[in-house]
């Protein structure tokens, strides 16, 4: 059962970063961004901008790169990711689209399967379900259906995930959803650095990629390494990365919540309860279990964090590929899943808060995991 | 033809007799609302509005609710006999290349006649016929042979007019190593990289919105080629037509969009599936070319597409052709036609408006066609149908190794482990894993 549902009944007052994100979403994205694990270096980028900075990249590399979805063009992008683009590109590659979420991105897979790369901008994810037949039928499965013949190297990108006071509709995680296609890769940056070379992989790679970005994330900060900085920077899809090293526990997460396990853990190293290892997944799929299932034998105790729902979530997933492996023996508590809760995401701030896992939450299982034994 | 349609409109806000005695000014309804001034200076004070929705508007205080438009005409070039109408119209064609087009629809007709029946007889899992549409293939014929075809699923015709091979029919079909498709799609689900013919897509009407955006990349390569597009009356109802034809015109996408107008989806008639002008009324609707055209006369299907594609591939603007014809054969292998029409209206569309019949008429008027080369044609094409069928069925199905290649360009790790899985659990269970029907693995 999903840890989540707990936190309700225990947390009653919102903590400090919840009142201050619902107060004022730009200070606390200010603050919040000062805190950092990725590479040291003297250049901050905000995830938009590292994500802006991948698709201009890509696309002077290669002509066949354009971009299109609903107000990508003369307004930027809802999100402002495709900022300047229009200028830089002109409409024959920066094209805006009506309101046809089928009908657009339907004309970006038609346009791969005729040779183009399209990137394809849902202006949020939850919009691509009036185009899933698209991505799911056609994108994902022509390549094998076709025996191979036609390729369709597109990109499906914008913000996932719970955003900030936009409700039920607007507030969910399609990771599991888009996680379970065969012909699908899918990715879930955290930082610029994941961002930049997610997208920019994704862009690249001759498959149908899905890169789930975080719409609460695009305006932080974070430092850029010199390698990060250059046009051939990549992250390769399918390989996760260990943020923090740690002997006591394994945090696996992705996407926003790889943040919150990180403060998570710091503040459990402080209070010198454990060492923390944490995992930043990266991709969704393919998933990089080897990385899990090594660090789990030299951890023996795992929990995942996700804002999805918990039934047939990325944890969940996570969990089972675990008890397959051989790293189950190695296991000295049962695998815990920090996820959001198991409702469609309320309108109400407060109880907004309650619905997705923070640093609190996650400190609370890992400890309550650190006490557990297996037959104890 | 606007006027007329004004005309009409007009007919039920003024008196009749005003329509009669001028029709001139029908295009113009709000002529009539006020009185005394002259219609000319009346005229002139038409008004355009200034909103940015619809530009060619002008105001009127005439309140006008229309319900229905001048229904558009069918464009026809022969008669149910075969003879040309008007003799302008007659087709410039050498006699090689209008037998071709007899020919395949000939050989189309035997070969849907030998995979209908192996179906029933349970060879193959699934069939589709084209009887009473072959006249599409007139269409194929007005193509270049590098526009890039998205078909729906009844357009065999098309690939078979391109140079398909009946072996490269029968090996989809039985989906065998030969397979270009490797077997992995249900039979009819044809598809040809070098024929240009984009793999068929089980889901209706997902290929229109994909055709508008391989019709985007012509326009990006320069080259002067565009993209056709075929798909069903009862495809047209769904979101992905309307989203389709709307991003074409928007994007002035090089593609034609043609409808088999055939009567039925699966059973529902077209009297049940929309209530307008058939599907032609919404081209114009999205600001498009739009043609309707009798689609059991292969001249008339020919030129329209002749005059469609100029359109697409000199101004980069997509059109849309409606083709009227009736589905005489069953929607597919699981359907029972008898079920929802008469056999005796079946019946009297293959007698008084076939396609194959007044094709053949206008080439027996040619002299170019006979009794005897009908007979030989069907019968050397029986024979090759035949040999190809019994080849393809002998044929071991693909390697078993197929079953994991091409998810993705390469391997990834889950499928890599798949693999091994079956190929360990074939090696030690052979007895349980019987493939002696499979390829060899190379």
């Amino acid at each position: 059962m999903s840890s989540m549902l707990k936190k309700a009944a225990v947390v009653s007052i919102p903590t400090v970063r919840q009142a201050l994100i619902r107060s004022n979403p730009v200070l606390a994205n200010a603050l919040l961004a000062k805190r950092s694990y990725n590479s040291k270096g003297g250049v901050e980028m905000t995830v938009r901008d590292a994500l802006n900075s991948a698709l201009e990249e890509e696309m002077i590399a290669d002509e066949k790169v354009y971009l299109l979805g609903e107000e990508v063009g003369q307004y930027n992008g809802a999100y402002k990711v495709s900022k300047g683009l229009l200028d830089k590109f002109g409409p024959k590659r920066v094209i805006d689209t009506p309101i046809t979420e089928s009908g657009f991105c339907g004309l970006a897979v038609g346009s791969a399967f005729a040779g183009l790369k399209p990137v394809c901008e849902f202006m949020t994810w939850n919009f691509a379900m009036q185009a899933i037949d698209q991505i799911v039928n056609s994108a994902a499965k022509t390549h094998y259906m076709s025996g191979g013949n036609v390729d369709c190297p597109i990109t499906f990108r914008g913000p996932n995930g719970a955003a900030s006071g936009v409700a039920a509709q607007h507030s969910q995680c399609f990771a599991a959803w888009y996680g379970s296609v065969p012909g699908l890769k899918v990715v879930s940056p955290w930082n610029s650095e994941d961002a930049k070379g997610l997208l920019k992989a994704a862009i690249r790679d001759p498959n149908p990629v899905v890169v789930l970005e975080n719409e609460l994330m695009y305006g932080i900060s974070f430092p850029m390494s010199e390698a990060a900085l250059s046009k051939d920077f990549v992250v390769e899809i399918g390989k996760a990365k260990i943020e923090k090293e740690g002997s006591d526990i394994t945090i696996v997460a992705h996407s926003r919540s790889v943040g919150f396990a990180l403060e998570a853990a710091e503040l459990l190293e402080k209070q010198g309860v454990c060492k923390a290892e944490v995992i930043n997944l990266r991709s969704i799929r393919p998933l990089d279990i080897d990385t899990i299932i090594k660090s789990v034998k030299k951890t023996n105790r795992l929990v995942t964090v996700e804002g999805g729902w918990p039934q047939y979530g990325v944890g969940s997933e996570i969990c089972a590929q675990i008890m397959e492996s051989e790293a189950f023996d190695h296991l000295d508590a049962p695998v815990v899943r920090v996820t959001g809760a198991d409702i469609p995401t309320p309108y109400a701030a407060n109880l907004e808060s309650f619905a997705f896992p923070d640093t609190e939450v996650i400190a609370r299982v890992v400890q309550r995991t650190l006490n557990k034994k297996i037959g104890a | 033809m606007y006027s007329r349609i004004s005309a009409r409109a007009l007919a039920r806000v003024i008196p009749s007799q005003a329509v009669k005695a001028s029709p001139a000014l029908a295009t113009s309804s709000r002529t009539f609302a006020t009185s005394a001034m002259s219609l000319d200076a009346k005229k002139k004070e038409r008004v355009k509005v200034h909103f940015p929705g619809a530009l060619d508007s002008h105001f009127s205080q005439v309140l006008e609710i229309r319900e229905k438009m001048e229904p558009i005409d069918t464009f026809r070039v022969m008669d149910t006999d075969g003879k040309v109408l008007d003799s302008s119209l007659e087709p410039k064609v050498t006699e090689e290349f209008a037998t071709k087009i007899y020919k395949d629809m000939l050989t189309l007709n035997v070969m849907d006649l030998i995979l209908y029946e192996a179906q029933r007889q349970g060879r193959i899992s699934f069939y589709m016929t084209n009887a009473g549409e072959e006249a599409y293939i007139g269409s194929a014929a007005a193509l270049d042979a590098e526009d890039e075809i998205f078909g729906q699923y009844r357009e065999a015709g098309t690939l078979l007019y391109r140079g398909f091979t009946l072996d490269q029919f029968m090996n989809q079909c039985y989906s065998n190593d030969m397979d270009l498709g490797k077997g992995r799609q249900m039979p009819v689900h044809y598809g040809s990289k070098a024929l240009h013919f984009q793999t068929i897509s089980s889901p209706l009407a997902t290929q229109l919105p994909q055709a508008s955006g391989a019709a985007y990349a012509i326009k990006r390569s320069g080259r002067k080629n565009c993209v056709m597009c075929y798909f069903g009356e009862g495809a047209a109802s769904e979101g992905d037509f309307h989203a389709a034809l709307n991003i074409a015109a928007t994007t002035s996408a090089p593609v034609i969009f043609f409808c088999r107008n055939n009567g039925f989806a699966i059973s529902t008639p077209a009297s049940e599936q929309y209530k307008g002008d058939g599907i032609a009324s919404r081209g114009v609707g999205y600001g498009m070319h739009t043609i309707r055209v009798d689609g059991n006369d292969v001249w008339a299907v020919y030129k329209a597409t002749q005059e469609a594609r100029k359109i697409a591939v000199e101004q980069h603007k997509p059109v849309l052709i409606e083709a009227m014809t009736y589905r005489v054969g069953h929607h597919s292998t699981s359907d029972d036609s008898s079920a929802y029409r008469s056999k005796k209206e079946v019946e009297d569309w293959k007698r008084h408006d076939n396609p194959m019949v007044r094709m053949r008429k206008w080439l027996e008027s040619k002299g170019w066609w006979d009794e005897s080369r009908e007979n030989a044609h069907k019968s050397t094409q029986r024979t090759a149908v035949l040999k190809a069928f019994a080849a393809a069925e002998k044929r071991k199905k693909p390697q078993v190794s197929e079953m994991f290649n091409d998810v993705y360009d390469k391997l990834t790790p889950n499928l890599l482990e798949q693999k091994k899985e079956l190929e360990e659990l074939i090696k030690k269970y052979p007895e349980h894993y019987d493939t002696s029907n499979y390829a060899k693995e190379n």
